[in-house]
Formats: C-alpha cells, sequence, structure tokens
C-alpha cells in the first residue's frame, strides 16, 4: 500500500492548521513523525482519517493512487488504514468483545467464515500478548480504563484488524516504561506482515523500541525535513529550538 | 451490535398497515349516555357494572384536561368511535379467527411467539379480544387469564373485590373515560403460591380510523404467587389520531411478585393515555418495564403504592421520541408503609425534533422509617434539535429515609461517532451502536425475546436518523 500525501492543507474554524504537508508512505515502513505541540501533527492523522471537525483547503491524499478525501472514516478503515487514538474515547453500554467482533467481522467481510470462526480464541491470544487481562472482553469499551489501558486497548484492535498501515498519534504518551514496551512490541509484531506506519511522538524513547526507517519534522504545519534515524539523535541532542530557529517562518500578516 | 441490525431495512413504521373495517358491530361517533349503554347491552353485563359505567361517564364529563404533560388539546372527543366489535366470537384456537384479524396477527408474529414462550395469549383487535388462550398446564394450576368480560360473568365475586379500587374512575380524566367506555383487556388471577414461569401476553391492535381503544386489565397476584406479563401494542398509520386510553391495576398480595412488561409501538397518529397502577402488600415486589416507541404522544407513569412492610418496587422506563412524537413518562412510587424501597430508572432517547419527558414522582407518607428510594434518568439526545425534559416531584414527609436522585442528559459526540467510523462502520451503525449502549444496562434486565424486540424496534427508529 502507498499513501502519498500531496500539498495536504487544512483548518479547523479559521485557523489554518496544515500549510502543504508533503509526504509519501509505503507498507512495510515505519515512519516517525517529530515536532513541537501545535506543530499539526495530530491534525494530520485527524485529516488523513476524514475528522468531520477539520476543512481540507488544498491537496490530496491518495492510497494507492486513489484520492480518500471525499471519502467517509469507515470507507477509509476499511481500506485497511488503522488509526490509534491519542485520546480514546469511552463508549458506554459497548463490551470491547462485541465491539471488537463486529470490527472485524467488517474488515474481514466476504472472507468472514475464516476469520471470525476463531474470533474469540485470536481475541484471547492478542490479550495476552498485551498482557491486558480477560475481563476486558466484558468491559465497557474504554470506560473507566486508565491512560495506559486505554493505549494498549488501541494496539489490541490494531493486532485484531491487521491493517496495511496505521497512524499512531501519540501512542507512547502518557505510559510507563513497561507499557511503552508491551505497546512496542505489538506495533513490531504487526511487521512480520506487510505493514506499515507512521508514528506520531515528542519523544526519542518509543522510537528505541521500534526503529524507524524514516524521520520527519513537522513544523507549522508543514514537514521541514525529512530523513533516517540520525535527525532523532540531533533532536534529542539540540531540542526544538534547533527546529524552531532553523525553520521557524513569521507568521503570515492577516490584513 | 446485532446483526438483526444489518438484516432489517425498512424505512417506515412496519405496522402502519390496516384492513378494511369489518366490525361486526360499531357505535356511532361519539359519547353519550346512549353510547355507554349500547357498548354494555352488547356484552350482556350485570346491571352494577353498567352503572359504574354511568357514573364513570358523568364524571368523565366534569373532569378537566390535565393542564401538565403534553398538548392534548387536538383531541376531539366527538369524532372518535369509542367502540367497534371485530368479530362475533371469541377464538380459541387460531384457525377461528377471522382471516384479516389472523393475518394482521400473524404479520406481527403473536401465534409465533405463542407457539415459542408464551404460557398464554390474549390478542385485541379494536374493542375486543379476538383471541384468548391459555396453556393447558397452567390453566390446571388454577390460573386464570380472561377478558375482562368474561371475568365479570363467571367470577364476579373477584372483580367486584378489586375492579376500580387502584385506580378509581374519579382519579383522572382518562381513567374515567376508560371506565365508562372500557373493552376488552385482560383478567389474570393468579392462585397463591402459584409461579407462571413463562410469560403470559396479550397484544392490542387498532384496525380501525378514529378509533378509541380502551381496555381494561386487572392483575391480582395471590400471596407468594409470580407472574410476568407482557403486553404489546401497533396500530396502522391514518391521516387523523386514534385515542388508545387504558387502566391497568394490579393487587399484588403479600409475598407475590409481579412483573409487567410493556413495549408499546403505537402508530405515530396514535395518543396513548394510560393510567397504570399496582398495589404492593407486604413483601410483595411489583415491577413495571415500560418501552414506549412509538405514538404520537404519551402521558404514562406506571406507579407503585407500597402499602405493607418489606414492599419493594421498580419501574424500567424506556421512551424512544423521534419526528413528532411526544413522550411523557416516567413512574411513581408512593410509600405508605415502613421498610419499603423503591427504583426509578428512565432511559430516553430523542431524534429528529422529537421530545421525551422523563416525569416521576416519589411520596414518602408521614411518620415512617427505613424507606429507600433511588431514581435515575438519563437522557440521549441524538441531534441539536431534539429535546429532553425532567419532572421530578418529591413529596418526603418522613425524616428516615434515603433517597437518591441522579439526572443526566448526554448528547451523541461526533468525536464518538467518529471513533467508531474509523473501525469500519458507517455512520448509522455507529450511532446505532452508542444508542444501544446507552440501553444496554436496561434492557440486559429484560428477557430474551424482549430484549431483542426492543433492540430491533430502535434500530428501526434509528434508521434514516443519519446523514
Amino acid at each position: 500500500m502507498e499513501i502519498k500525501i500531496e500539498g495536504l492543507e487544512a483548518k479547523i474554524g479559521d485557523t489554518p492548521i496544515l500549510r502543504g504537508v508533503d509526504l509519501t508512505m509505503n507498507s512495510g515502513e515505519v515512519h516517525a513523525l517529530m515536532g513541537p505541540n501545535g506543530s499539526g501533527k495530530s491534525t494530520l492523522s485527524n485529516v488523513v482519517f476524514g475528522h468531520p471537525s477539520y476543512e481540507v483547503t488544498g491537496g490530496r491524499v491518495l492510497v494507492d493512487g486513489e484520492d480518500i478525501l471525499e471519502m467517509e472514516p469507515h470507507e477509509r478503515a476499511r481500506l485497511g488504514l488503522f488509526l490509534a487514538f491519542q485520546y480514546p474515547v469511552e463508549i458506554s453500554g459497548v463490551t470491547v468483545g462485541r465491539f471488537l467482533r463486529r470490527a472485524v467481522e467488517i474488515r474481514f467481510e466476504g472472507q468472514k467464515e475464516v476469520r471470525t470462526k476463531g474470533f474469540l480464541k485470536d481475541l484471547r491470544e492478542a490479550m495476552d500478548f498485551m498482557e491486558i487481562d480477560q475481563q476486558f472482553i466484558n468491559r465497557y469499551l474504554n470506560e473507566g480504563f486508565s491512560g495506559g489501558e486505554k493505549k494498549r486497548m488501541e494496539i489490541l484492535q490494531m493486532l485484531m484488524l491487521q491493517p496495511q498501515f496505521s497512524i499512531l498519534d501519540e501512542t507512547d504518551s502518557g505510559l510507563d516504561i513497561d507499557a511503552l514496551a508491551v505497546v512496542a512490541r505489538g506495533v513490531n509484531k504487526m511487521r512480520e506482515h506487510d505493514f506499515g506506519a507512521l508514528i506520531i511522538t515528542h519523544y526519542q524513547r518509543i522510537l528505541d523500541h521500534i526503529k524507524p526507517d524514516f524521520v520527519h519534522i513537522m513544523y507549522q504545519g508543514r514537514i521541514v525535513t525529512s530523513g533516517g534515524g540520525e535527525i532523532v539523535t540531533e533532536l534529542e541532542k539540540r531540542g526544538y529550538d534547533w527546529v524552531r530557529a532553523q525553520y521557524g517562518q513569521e507568521e503570515e500578516v492577516h490584513e | 451490535m446485532s446483526n438483526e441490525a444489518q438484516a432489517v431495512h425498512i424505512d417506515d413504521y412496519k405496522f402502519g398497515f390496516h384492513y378494511p373495517d369489518n366490525s361486526v358491530f360499531k357505535t356511532r361517533k361519539g359519547l353519550d349516555e346512549d353510547v355507554v349503554k349500547a357498548i354494555s347491552s352488547h356484552k350482556q353485563e350485570p346491571d352494577w357494572m353498567l352503572q359504574y359505567r354511568l357514573q364513570a361517564l358523568k364524571v368523565f364529563r366534569e373532569k378537566q384536561m390535565p393542564n401538565w404533560g403534553g398538548d392534548l388539546s387536538d383531541i376531539d372527543f366527538d369524532e372518535i368511535y369509542y367502540y367497534a366489535k371485530p368479530s362475533e366470537e371469541q377464538s380459541r384456537t387460531w384457525d377461528d379467527v377471522p382471516d384479516d384479524i389472523k393475518t394482521t396477527f400473524d404479520r406481527i408474529g403473536i401465534p409465533e411467539a405463542e407457539r415459542k414462550y408464551l404460557a398464554g395469549v390474549g390478542a385485541q383487535y379494536d374493542s375486543e379480544m379476538v383471541y384468548h388462550n391459555i396453556q393447558e398446564s397452567v390453566a390446571k394450576l388454577g390460573v386464570l387469564f380472561t377478558d375482562p368480560e368474561t371475568a365479570v360473568r363467571e367470577h364476579p365475586e373477584i372483580v367486584k373485590k378489586y375492579f376500580g379500587t387502584v385506580i378509581p374512575y374519579s382519579d383522572n380524566k382518562f381513567a374515567a373515560l376508560n371506565s365508562a367506555v372500557w373493552s376488552g383487556g385482560s383478567f389474570v388471577y393468579i392462585p397463591p403460591g402459584v409461579k407462571v414461569e413463562v410469560p403470559l401476553q396479550a397484544y392490542f391492535r387498532i384496525n380501525s380510523e378514529n378509533f378509541g381503544q380502551f381496555e381494561r386489565t386487572l392483575i391480582i397476584a395471590d400471596e407468594g404467587s409470580f407472574v410476568h406479563y407482557v403486553e404489546g401494542c401497533t396500530a396502522p398509520v391514518y391521516a387523523t389520531d386514534s385515542l388508545h386510553s387504558a387502566v391497568v391495576e394490579i393487587i399484588a398480595l403479600p409475598g407475590s411478585r409481579v412483573r409487567y412488561t410493556t413495549i408499546q409501538n403505537w402508530s405515530s397518529d396514535v395518543y396513548n393515555l394510560v393510567t397504570k397502577r399496582a398495589f404492593a402488600y407486604e413483601n410483595a415486589t411489583v415491577e413495571w418495564v415500560d418501552g414506549n416507541i412509538g405514538s404520537k404522544r404519551t402521558m404514562k407513569y406506571p406507579s407503585i403504592w407500597l402499602m405493607g412492610e418489606g414492599a419493594h418496587g421498580e419501574v424500567l422506563s424506556i421512551a424512544f421520541a423521534g419526528k413528532g412524537q411526544e413522550q411523557d413518562t416516567g413512574g411513581k412510587a408512593v410509600h405508605c408503609a415502613s421498610n419499603t424501597s423503591s427504583v426509578i430508572t428512565s432511559k430516553s432517547i430523542s431524534k429528529d425534533g422529537g421530545t421525551s419527558s422523563y416525569r416521576g414522582q416519589i411520596k414518602i407518607e408521614p411518620d415512617l422509617h427505613d424507606v429507600k428510594s433511588h431514581v435515575v434518568c438519563d437522557a440521549l439526545l441524538i441531534d441539536e434539535h431534539s429535546i429532553s425534559n425532567t419532572y421530578p416531584y418529591m413529596d418526603i414527609q418522613s425524616d428516615d429515609v434515603s433517597m437518591e436522585h441522579e439526572a443526566r442528559v448526554s448528547k451523541i459526540s461526533e468525536e464518538q461517532l467518529f471513533y467508531l467510523m474509523s473501525r469500519g462502520m458507517d455512520e448509522a451503525e455507529a450511532s446505532m451502536t452508542i444508542v444501544n449502549g446507552f440501553l444496554d444496562p436496561l434492557v440486559k434486565q429484560l428477557p430474551m425475546e424482549y430484549a431483542v424486540e426492543l433492540n430491533r424496534l430502535i434500530e428501526l427508529e434509528m434508521e434514516g436518523s443519519v446523514g
């Protein structure tokens, strides 16, 4: 799967946030997207998934050559895209088990027979792998979960849905070292198959567990530089001030 | 997330069909003493019942319309037919029921439900029960399950003792109306210690236009007995309004337990104004499960009077108000004895400009101790232009009382929809999932068949509500 973002511009209300993002990613690759707060990283993930609060004002997002910007979020998901949310919402009254069964059914429609037969067995295995207590099958989705439990639940969903490409929106934030290792293990397991990911993060530490093939720095709504792992080292050494100094632009003055 | 949701794709009210009006007898439009006498004489009633009706008619004329709740100003009492007799006789087998009527109930699925999971069924078409049957094994236990007309003839001693004692005709205008023109309904008597494990069900169908259905139900659970009674209702869609105004009285004698489940799915031109009340004596339990999906306007607040120590009452109210609908529902508990408890749980959903109002009352008489009451109302708004109201009334005259009240209104959030859609659900399924989740804690308490039925109805109501 190839995801090609071209000149993507988007705003929320009257505030432009993405100001021409260009980024090409393929399944089989892990990309890291870093940048200071407010640079537009989370907006990028929401816009790629079609969040209704954002208005796209320019550019394209092509998945295997097809522009997905007119598609509903569920149609994008059905292409094999997945978004691990920074703040997963609570869905009261809907159990994890029931929810995932339905999501798996949708994902593997047509091959349903094969995939849902062993659903519960698969789910239990994946939960063990993610060190999530089996009791969670009957818990309401994300309701009363701790921050770490919510993040693990996102990765569990990813393991069950087997997307070809995932965006992980600050999945590492708020996780302790052990939880981070478990989350990273989940992502690395996905890499055994044809799978790509865009890992959005502020920090290096998740990238110690999941080695990215490419690293991009976002600032003021654009990708300002791209490279390999060496950029992460540079950032650790010099901080985001270096990015601001190097790539910062004066705010355009609006008349 | 049920697969049923996927299988059903009907945009409109499913039960809106009707057959020609083949009534064998019908009173003229409007209401006066002659109409009441005609109804009574058709039923070959004893004079005491006729006198009761005439008294009630007088009170009906004197009573004011309620000046609270839904707007009832469009009801024209002169434009309604008060009695329509659909067939000459009541049948004990479906084969003896006239074709149109049998087909109607087949389409609604009653005979099938009876075969599968009911101990007895009564089916009312316009004014009369056209079918009534009870499983032999249940009848052998001494359980009586008939229409009230039969009860008046065959068990006058029980009827005279209880009829109108829980809800006198002076209670309110619509109770008076029902008492004057009542027809059909159920009479249930469960002997001491008898537990009827599978439900008895009555099904109410309006077929005629501009029609008023006034069934009357009386349930007496003798000491230590148990019964679960279920009612369902539908009507055709016409351009004009119909009226459904029932009275349901329950007497739960010491140590008994009565559960009464309603799944009301009237068409959108029916005014549904029903009075339901139970007396629960020492250590008796009464539970009202009240699902209101249909109708133009519903005003209904099932009540429990806790008359003896150890009595417990529960009301579970589920309301769905769609376009043009107003569901003014809730529950009432009146504590008249110490060591009594009540729980009222209300869940309402409003969409497409519909209004749901919770209206409830907790009353605790003086000089009581160890009284507990808990009220929870949750409302879910599907869109911006729908309305939810809460009117809790409390009248607490004792000190040793534990009283809790919680109310919440929530709106389906964009974030929840987006989250579920990002997992592959389309918008309709995502909202349905949230609505089902909202109702889940309540629906879980219903027997399986009714939980499925209720979910299915709400799924039908939700279709086309988004996008």
